[in-house]
């Protein structure tokens, strides 16, 4: 069987995991930016309870390993009557796993924020929030942007562990075809091209927008 | 013998301006400590309203922390501070006198401004935009109000023109004068300036101290304002405080102060400091 | 279902043991990365632009895509061109070139972060190549590259689960198998979960300490 013919016969089944992939993607990225907000934030809190426990989370949810989560998650939850379908599992675990990630980030991203800037919002009499929402914030995206690219390029890889939980995406399509054709280069390889498309022509380029709108948003550009 | 004559002096030279019965600022025995160093000890001083009031010193004597707490970035371990006749840094609870909450402290804030060294412009907004935030989120103006009244401002400070520009594109000078427009925009009764042209080229200092001049005579404010230009200081204040190792060791009118101080210390650091201009 | 400390208790020999190949293959894997990253880093600073453009390709390629995806594609496709690779081999090899790729760009990091006016005073010296790099550019680009080569030591370690995948008998392996035998999972996945957090933070920890200790007996840092 000729690659073209290969590429015939199964581009199809190999775009369909591959738009499985992108939906875990954007569900776990969507999970993950909700984590990483509320633990980043939580983690810089006053109020020790609330640091303590973002601590736990973030250190816990870093310490121990992704496919780890996953496999608790999909298996063993259930044991303890939370049953979830293999595609909620997957981007649930890859959002609080990136999620940890994620905070650390944020919470980098506003203490990079200068102390004259925190200074200048208390002379003009803005409360805490108010100065954390129209002051902090908007000057954190241009700084959290380009690691939190990278992350995200981490997690679109990340996304194909779903397939050891049965989720049919591009990863799982791959080894049913390698498992009837063993075609392996062929399959594998063609998988690892679409990854690499998706990574860097797609995302990394929609990323690398986002910076300049946020680098130009603080007049940087 | 040498410490009683400066005590003297010390008396002399902070009796001559009568006392003031409603200052619009007053530290009352207020000390700072960091650790182990004391960077205020006990200071008293008083400042009347529409008083312009130069403070100098050597470096690390304590002049950015007096600014600091007046503006309530810094907590004070003992004393206390009035503004316009309110407890600033205390609240009354139960009759007592208690260290002020952030509530309490929002509702005193607004009678203070304050113009920072490294200007501190809001980076993500234009000078416009720096000079409404907190008139229509804090004071409740409405839009239309917030920007008359910046536009009015910004026209003061000869920066109208570039009203619309983020503080990158504008000169140290430039963001300089938004940064007292912004100040200004909240209508403070003190106004605060931390060695505003400190971090200017030496060629836009002037369009900075014009303005200043400007707010003095044209104002009712009350500013406290730490300076490395002597002349300046000499030309527009009422009042000079001489700082040193967190005391004032000694003030008086401009003219007291440079042409006839007392102090051993004013006497070195104004040689020192004019020496280097 | 509930937890059985008795069960737990009987199969942590086991999962100790295996606890020691998830180690044995995070360690082979770093250290084969390390060699990797050094010759893919020199591989982008030859005289040849096209060579240097080509093993940049490579690396973005690698960076881009999933480890599990190129474990697979490793294991399998050997065969099919007569070589035939055991589970572990394969691993090693994978790990050894993905992580190689991260590895290579901590390195530039690291050189990166080397001043050019030190460049420029060894040249003004007349150091020798030698004398310029192992005298002057890798003491500070070492503190430099020490945070991110920690990372990712420990993040092979996180990755090691998918060497079950393909057969390697490690930690995972392990915990699937016990679940598969005895019908229960509950213990030994929260086993292994607890035992890499019990590494994983130590190490974390020690690491960083190994950094500050690095950067000062360097004189490099404070
Ligand atoms: N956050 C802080 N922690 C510890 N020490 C501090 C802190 N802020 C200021 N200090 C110390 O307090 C002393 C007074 O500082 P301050 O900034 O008021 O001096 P200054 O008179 O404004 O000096 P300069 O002319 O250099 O601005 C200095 O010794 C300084 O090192
Ligand atoms: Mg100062």
């Amino acid at each position: 069987m000729s690659y073209i013919d290969f590429l015939f016969e199964f581009s199809p089944k190999l775009l369909t995991g591959a738009y499985i992939t992108a939906l875990q993607m954007l569900c776990a990225s969507a999970l993950a930016i909700l984590v990483s907000l509320t633990f980043g934030l939580l983690r810089l809190s006053k109020n020790r309870l609330a640091t303590g426990f973002a601590t736990v989370y973030i250190e816990f949810f870093r310490g121990t390993s992704l496919l780890v989560q996953l496999y608790w998650i999909y298996y063993v939850l259930p044991l303890m009557g939370l049953t979830l379908d293999a595609f909620e599992a997957g981007f649930i675990a890859i959002g609080l796993n990136f999620g940890a990630y994620g905070a650390e980030i944020v919470r980098g991203s506003i203490q990079a924020v200068p102390k004259g800037q925190w200074e200048a919002a208390t002379a003009l009499n803005m409360s805490p929030s108010l100065r954390m929402r129209r002051i902090i914030i908007p000057q954190t995206f241009s700084i959290l942007l380009p690691p939190a690219s990278n992350l995200l390029v981490e997690l679109l890889k990340a996304t194909s562990l779903v397939a050891l939980i049965t989720v049919v995406d591009l990863m799982f399509v791959a080894k049913q075809i390698n498992a009837t054709t063993w075609l392996s280069a062929q399959t594998f390889g063609t998988a690892l091209v679409i990854y690499y498309v998706m990574a860097r022509f797609a995302l990394t380029p929609f990323l690398r927008w986002l910076e300049i709108l946020a680098a130009r948003k603080v007049g940087k550009v | 013998m040498n410490v009683l004559s400066e005590r003297n002096e010390m008396n002399q030279s902070s009796s001559i301006s009568a006392p003031d019965e409603n200052p619009m600022v007053r530290f009352s025995g207020v000390t700072k400590r960091y650790g182990n160093l004391t960077v205020l000890d006990n200071l008293d001083l008083d400042v009347s309203a529409n008083e312009m009031v130069s403070i100098i010193g050597p470096s690390g004597s304590g002049k950015t922390t007096v600014l600091r707490m007046l503006m309530t970035l810094e907590t004070i371990d003992q004393g206390i501070i009035y503004v316009d006749g309110n407890p600033l840094t205390h609240m009354e609870r139960n009759g007592e006198m208690v260290f002020a909450n952030e509530r309490y402290l929002r509702t005193q804030r607004n009678n203070i401004g304050m113009v920072f060294q490294q200007f501190n412009l809001f980076p993500h907004m234009t000078a416009l935009e720096n000079c409404i935030e907190a008139p229509i989120n804090v004071l409740g103006l409405k839009r239309d109000e917030a920007e008359q009244r910046a536009i009015d401002l910004l026209r003061m400070v000869g920066m109208l023109g570039k009203k619309d520009e983020h503080p990158t594109r504008l000169s140290g000078g430039q963001q300089q004068r938004v940064a007292i427009a912004r100040a200004l925009a909240m209508r403070p009764k003190v106004m605060l300036l931390d060695e505003v042209t400190s971090a200017l080229d030496p060629e836009v200092i002037g369009e900075v101290l014009n303005v200043i001049r400007a707010l003095n005579s044209e104002h009712n404010l009350t500013m406290l304002m730490v300076t490395h230009q002597m002349g300046f200081a000499r030309e527009i204040s009422d009042r000079v405080c001489f700082f040193y190792k967190g005391k004032i060791a000694e003030q008086g009118t401009p003219d007291q102060i440079f042409n006839d101080p007392q102090n051993d210390r004013t006497k070195q650091f104004l040689s020192a400091v004019l020496d280097a201009n | 279902m509930e937890w059985r400390w008795d069960f737990a208790i009987e199969i942590l020999p086991q999962m100790l043991g295996a606890m020691l190949n998830t180690l044995l293959a995070a360690g082979i894997g770093y250290g084969i990365a390390l060699i990797v990253g050094l010759l893919l880093l020199l591989g982008q600073r030859t005289k040849y632009a096209l060579l240097n453009m080509a093993v940049r390709e490579v690396v973005e390629f690698v960076r881009s895509t999933p480890l599990i995806v190129q474990l697979f594609f490793v294991y399998f496709v050997a065969p099919q061109f007569g070589v035939v690779l055991s589970a572990w081999t394969s691993a090693m090899l994978t790990i050894g070139i993905h992580y190689g790729t991260y590895l290579s760009e901590v390195y530039r990091g690291g050189l990166e972060a080397v001043p050019r006016g030190q460049w420029e005073a060894c040249r003004a010296l007349n150091f020798s190549p030698a004398r310029t790099y192992f005298r002057v550019v890798i003491p500070q680009a070492l503190p430099a590259s020490l945070p991110g080569m920690g990372n990712y030591l420990v993040g092979i370690f996180k990755d090691t689960p998918m060497l079950s995948t393909i057969g390697v008998v490690e930690l995972m392996h392990t915990a699937n198998a016990l679940g598969a035998e005895t019908y229960r999972y509950l213990e030994p996945y929260t086993m292994v979960g607890f035992m890499f957090l019990l590494i994983s933070l130590p190490t974390a920890a020690g690491l960083r300490k190994f950094e500050r200790y690095v950067g000062r007996a360097l004189g490099v840092t404070k």
